[in-house]
């Protein structure tokens, strides 16, 4: 055993690279649950961002454009699933869970082309003066760009939903529906809308799997991502910030454990493979003893006449 | 009742055309465990069948199924390949044996040949490669070039076929640089690009500077190419496209002049089961270009190796080495026999951690 080799400064700057593709998709699912409704599909939009973005980046050379195309991409899929629950008014459940196993196909069939190819590399925001701090610089300032959106992200749901006024109809919209509508809001609108925003953010959380953390394209390669993020989102009750501290405990732990494996620590390799997900879902539970609970008409589905 | 006939007649026709114009073509079925774009181990195999089609022509016909899960789902796979009509199935990964074996049992008169497995039947051979010869060239090079000693190492499963490589690069390691040591990640897949990313990525912040991997992706070679002084070494393929650097060398699997001669064998009937492993000398195994990456005198020094590995006046395990517990294994100038390799279970003296059960 050699814990000494495990570099703590190393180990939280990669804690915050495996945290930002569960951060960014979970944030967007928190604003669609928000709203009211529950959208299972968040694994088929990252999965299809993930080589939407990965297709774009590689066609035009710019990763840029290519989180353009992945935002853009996982928006389309899930303007399919707004369709069915908002207009169809069809079950969403049922609609969520169709989504990822048709985002999981639909990105295989697009990818057919891809595999194996290198996509272009990001480049690393180097912030001069900052980056040389000792120990905070490596683990705060030398990230890729997308490292500090997921972070700015995170902070703007949470003033949006606290402060202003698009935050309080969103959340009157998933907290009661009817008494929403009978006040004048629009709720199908507001829905569509935030189940966009869902599908761009998780097709943005896919992309950066496939074009920074990896970066290649394969089948399947968000490997169940989307599922940790839509769990992420209940056990962290619906919070931004608390998303934002399971998303990093999760990475955390998935980072340490390949460390502490590669320090050789004497437990089995199975107990540190499962055990970030113990962990995450440990801690969230704990936390979420106080009196948080569900947005009031999440899951349910609204139907202006009724 | 003119279309009657005609259609009759077309159908009739048909049926005379077809046993005149050719004979059946020998059907050759392939699974695979991962796509056949993973540019290495399925990319491979695949070149292999690729050969097959190409030196028989329109004497066979090949089909392959990519992607197929070790286990239960494997033998839904290789069925279905059966009653498709194979004449022939390679089935390409260590866990597809027992699903090979079964649904061996099932059609006597397919030949089934399995890859790196230990269990034949009149109907099933194995065949695999002697991948530890090329581990050995690997272990010397990373320990000639490492500068921080530590080497990371990204195992698939424990099984013998992995263990034996681990201890081939670790021997040979130790004999160029006796202070190198040797971080060894259970990635518990063969193919999870972002897994062995992120296994790369860990060993790497560990002071390795050398990527050794035992799956199949080219992730790793990514995450060294980002890290900027980490070298590796291309898996099953050549993984040329990271040349010269991080890839300063690869192990590559030659499959296709075994794949050629065993449906020559199928189509002439003689083919019988055997158990084939070969190695470097007969061409199974090829060591990839190692590139000017590598100072001139290490590369002769693999070269040599090589070369010794190849005429058989040299063989990877060869003692004295003992066993990880230091218990003795082989004495002076022992050599290891096929059935201790191929049943290999335990690390070589000098190596730190336990193999996972």
């Amino acid at each position: 055993m050699d814990l000494a080799s495990i570099s703590p400064v190393l180990l939280l700057a990669s804690l915050m690279v495996a945290a930002t593709p569960i951060l960014l998709a979970a944030l967007g699912e928190l604003v669609v649950e928000r709203s009211g409704v529950l959208n299972l599909g968040v694994e088929g939009m990252m999965i299809t961002g993930a080589i939407c973005g990965f297709a774009a980046a590689v066609e035009t050379g710019s990763p840029f454009a290519g989180f353009i195309a992945a935002a853009l991409g996982g928006a389309v899929l899930s303007l399919l699933f707004a369709g069915l629950t908002q207009v169809a008014l069809a079950n969403q459940v049922a609609s969520g869970l169709a989504l990822t196993l048709f985002g999981l196909g639909l990105s295989a069939l697009m990818g057919q082309g891809y595999v194996g190819i290198k996509p272009p590399p990001t480049p690393r925001l180097d912030i001069p003066v900052l980056g040389d701090i000792p120990i905070l610089g490596p683990i705060l300032f030398g990230h890729d760009v997308m490292v500090y959106a997921g972070l700015g992200l995170c902070a703007a749901i949470w003033a949006m939903l606290k402060y202003t006024r698009a935050g309080l109809v969103l959340r009157a919209v998933g907290e009661n529906h009817d008494a929403a509508h009978a006040l004048g809001y629009k709720v199908v609108r507001v829905r569509v809308m935030a189940i966009l925003f869902g599908g761009a953010c998780a097709g943005l959380g896919g992309a950066y799997i496939s074009l920074i953390r990896v970066p290649q394209w394969t089948e399947g390669m968000t490997a169940g991502a989307g599922w940790i993020a839509l769990a992420l989102v209940v056990f962290a009750s619906w919070k931004a910030g608390r998303v934002l501290l399971g998303a990093w405990l999760f990475g955390g732990v998935t980072v340490l454990q390949l460390n502490l494996q590669a320090a050789g620590v004497a437990i089995p390799v199975e107990y540190l493979s499962m055990s970030p997900y113990l962990i995450t879902i440990l801690v969230l539970v704990i936390m979420s003893a106080d009196r948080s609970r569900a947005p009031g008409s999440l899951g349910r589905i609204f139907h202006a006449t009724g | 009742m003119r279309l009657e006939k005609i259609l009759a007649g077309a159908i009739l026709a048909a049926g005379l055309a077809v046993p005149a114009a050719a004979q059946d073509p020998t059907k050759v079925g392939f699974i695979y465990v991962g796509p056949i774009g993973d540019g290495g181990w399925t990319y491979e195999h695949d070149k292999g069948r690729l050969a097959v089609e190409e030196h028989f022509g329109d004497k066979v016909e090949t089909v392959f199924q990519e992607s197929v899960p070790e286990g239960a789902d494997a033998e839904r796979a290789i069925t279905q390949m059966a009653l498709r009509g194979a004449d022939l199935i390679f089935t390409t990964s260590f866990g597809f044996m027992e699903p090979t074996i079964t649904v061996a049992k099932k059609f006597p008169d397919v030949k089934f040949e399995h890859a790196t497995g230990f269990k034949t039947a009149d109907n099933v051979s194995t065949y695999s490669a002697r991948f530890y010869e090329g581990r050995a060239i690997q272990g010397h090079i990373a320990a000639s070039m490492t500068e921080s000693n530590v080497i990371g190492y990204i195992a698939s499963y424990p099984i013998p076929e992995v263990i034996r490589g681990i201890n081939a690069a670790y021997i040979h390691a130790r004999k160029a640089n006796p202070d190198v040591e040797f971080k060894i990640i259970w990635a518990y897949t063969w193919f999870d690009p972002a897994k062995e990313a992120d296994a790369a990525t860990a060993l790497i912040e560990q002071g390795a500077d050398v990527i050794l991997q035992h799956t199949d992706s080219t992730a790793p070679q990514a995450a060294a190419e980002k890290a900027g002084d980490v070298i590796t070494f291309g898996q099953a393929s050549d993984m040329a496209e990271y040349k010269p650097y991080p890839r300063v060398s690869s192990i590559i699997d030659n499959w296709a002049p075994y794949y050629i001669e065993r449906t020559q064998d199928v189509m002439d009937g003689t083919w019988e089961s055997q158990q084939v492993w070969h190695g470097i000398d007969e061409g199974m195994v090829e060591i990839g270009e190692i590139t000017d990456a590598v100072p001139g005198d290490v590369k002769a020094e693999a070269l040599a190796l090589k070369a010794e590995i190849a005429s058989g006046d040299y063989h990877p395990f060869t003692g004295p080495l003992n066993k990880q517990d230091g218990s003795a294994w082989l004495a002076e100038g022992e050599t290891a026999d096929d059935g201790t390799l191929l049943g290999m279970d335990f690390y070589v003296e000098g190596i730190t951690g336990k193999i996972p059960q």
